[in-house]
């Protein structure tokens, strides 16, 4: 059970600041080792010392495989940064630079730069820099924008994607709602000048007093006027709080995947859905119906759209949206009719906290434009076995899901016992593209990147 | 064989335990009736958040082993279960938690939260005396 410690080659690095040759010569002498077996491979954490059959890399060119994440045939993960801590969201640049925002800072930095200067598939350069921590991250045009849990920032990068202002980034947006609870701003780009940001609710469904039994929910809930949904900023523009900012969509608990979707030209989120039906309303929900309950939904969403959230949940078996039981729901009732429907429902609390539609050329062509979607892992199932900790794939065509959703990269918990109890060694928060057509996960429990290729 | 070893052990281990807790055997038995009420408590009220191990969710809801606050002055510890709290106000190692703490005044009794409280601080790895119900009145007092 205990792992052995390893010095990982990131905070090795970043320890070191500047000294560059030097770690570049253990990193091989390392691989090495590594290659010919006879010591544990650095990096690739503590599962996987052997080689796995048929993956023994090219000399010098590949890093080791991470056996323990299982793909689909074909496919291959390894760990490119370990150690990072709650390392949330994470966005690749056009060269191969790696940036991943940290929930809380790590050595004083919120944002990591990594970037692979050998070729070797490792980052042997790593800075810090943001004095912030949060989740929000994205690149466009010239610009990395990165969030705290009531801001949004904005640096400049260049040609290279080296951050040129590292201490002085420019506030895009300030003073957003932070009260705890679904604190995370996750944001989105799209093409036309906008910022997305989530602003989550602070509160679980609205009631008078949150997740207390018998508080009844308000009508309306006063939440939705400055959390609960999507808003839209300017990309370019300093200094935006609400007044200038619009409410994009509303009804949503609380979003933490979320990505533009660049084949259909619109925003897709996922909704974190509503806690706590059986612990609440016993007599109306069992605890298995509770661990299922409600689904979490994918939306897409268009200026003005209306997810439901407080009044209604969407309940995946029934297909339809339930009012809620602080709303006098009673588990069968409807309610909020002109409310959305979600685009896909996945199973209760798995807390999707990454979403990508795939646009590379590198894995098999059923891929192309579907979406991924990082599940963290739940909480809130039980006394029934918690779920989740893996990445799913739902393929699309046309701008919609053409086929049923499927696990793609599983067993980060680190196994059936680890993912029952809820005590999972990775949960899978960020996911991102790299330039070659590979995704990256990252995980926010120990700080790990994994970097998932494929070859036929 | 087997079961005859293993029950002379435990016998021996709880002989063991009880001397080493040095409260008269009298006072064990109804230690170990609140703690049985307690569990029951603790599964339908507080398990959800702090999960069935006790050890919380990451992030989301505080662990209750060895806290300061749980093995702490007991009528402060009551008043956590009786009021609530918001969010972000405990902190262990750094970590901070995003889940309010539901208040319990109104939907728990004095006995059911000495009776959860006694449970809390003799589980999930706690050794701790029992809280009693005048303990939680002192706190409820104390709230006016
Ligand atoms: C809705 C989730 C939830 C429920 C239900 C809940 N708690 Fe908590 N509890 C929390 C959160 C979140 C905190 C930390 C709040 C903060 O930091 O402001 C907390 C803090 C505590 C603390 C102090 C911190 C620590 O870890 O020692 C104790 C003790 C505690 N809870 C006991 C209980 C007991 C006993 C019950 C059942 C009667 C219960 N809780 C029910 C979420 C919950």
């Amino acid at each position: 059970m205990k792992q052995p410690t390893k010095k990982s080659p990131t905070s090795e690095r970043t320890n070191r600041g500047s000294r560059t040759s030097f770690p570049h010569k253990t990193l091989h002498l390392a691989m090495g080792l590594c290659m010919m077996g006879l010591f544990a491979c650095a990096g690739n954490s503590d599962k996987a010392p052997a080689p796995a059959a048929g993956s023994t890399p090219a000399a010098g060119a590949e890093i080791p495989k991470d056996t323990s994440i299982k793909l689909p045939s074909g496919f291959s993960a390894s760990i490119v940064a370990e150690g990072l801590g709650k390392a949330r969201h994470i966005v690749i640049a056009p060269n191969g630079v790696v940036f991943v925002k940290l929930e809380r800072l790590k050595d004083g930095k919120g944002i990591y730069r990594l970037q692979d200067t050998n070729g070797d598939g490792k980052p042997d350069q790593v800075t810090g820099f943001g004095k912030f921590g949060g989740t929000g991250i994205a690149i466009k045009k010239g610009y990395l924008y990165a969030s705290s849990n009531e801001d949004v920032y904005r640096f400049k990068l260049d040609d290279n994607f080296n951050v040129t202002n590292p201490d002085n980034p420019e506030k895009i947006v300030t003073g957003l709602i932070d009260r705890h609870q679904h604190e995370s701003k996750s944001i989105a780009l799209d093409n036309d000048g906008n910022l997305y940001v989530n602003i989550g609710a602070y509160s679980n469904s609205c009631q008078l007093q949150d997740r207390t039994k018998g508080s009844p929910g308000r009508q309306p809930c006063p939440i939705l006027d400055s959390a609960g949904g999507i808003w839209q900023f300017k990309a370019d523009q300093p200094g935006q709080t609400y007044g200038t900012g619009v409410r994009y969509a509303t009804g949503l608990r609380n979003v933490v995947g979320l990505d533009w979707n660049t084949a259909t030209n619109t925003l897709f989120v996922m909704q974190h859905g509503r806690d706590q039906l059986h612990d609440l309303f016993p007599d109306l929900y069992d605890t298995k119906q509770s661990a299922e309950l409600p689904a979490e939904c994918m939306y897409e969403l268009h200026k003005g759209s209306n997810c439901g959230w407080p009044y209604i949940y969407y309940d995946e078996f029934q297909h339809k949206k339930i009012l809620a039981p602080e709303y006098g729901g009673d588990s069968k009732k409807t309610g909020a009719e002109d409310a959305q429907d979600p685009v896909v429902a996945f199973p209760g609390h798995l807390a999707p906290n990454g979403l990508l539609f795939y646009t590379g050329n590198q894995f098999p062509e059923k891929y192309k434009n579907g979406a991924f979607v990082a599940f963290h892992g739940s909480w809130n199932r039980a006394p029934e076995p918690q779920k989740g900790y893996f990445v799913a794939f739902v393929p699309f065509s046309n701008g919609k899901p053409s086929g049923e959703w499927e696990v793609f990269a599983d067993n980060f918990s680190g196994g059936p016992d680890k993912t029952a109890s809820g005590r999972a060694t990775y949960r899978p928060c960020g996911l991102a593209q790299g330039p070659d057509g590979s995704i990256y996960v990252t995980d926010d429990s120990k700080g790990n990147v994994w970097k998932i290729s494929y070859k036929k | 064989m087997n079961r005859l070893f293993v029950m002379a052990s435990t016998a021996l281990l709880a002989f063991l335990l009880m001397s080493q807790t040095q409260k008269p055997a009298a006072k064990g038995g109804a230690l170990a009736a609140s703690i049985a009420r307690g569990k029951v408590v603790y599964e339908s009220t507080c398990q959800p958040c702090h999960m069935a191990d006790g050890g919380g969710a990451p992030n989301m809801n505080p662990p209750l082993s060895r806290t300061k606050w749980v093995l702490g002055d007991k009528v402060k510890l009551a008043q956590i279960v009786l009021k609530g709290l918001p969010g972000g106000q405990i902190e262990i190692d750094g970590d901070t938690f995003h889940n309010p703490m539901p208040a319990q005044e109104s939907v728990l009794s004095d006995q059911q939260i000495a009776d959860v409280l006694t449970f809390v601080r003799n589980n999930f790895g706690n050794k701790a005396s029992a809280v009693t119900v005048a303990e939680v009145k002192a706190s409820r007092g104390r709230m006016k």
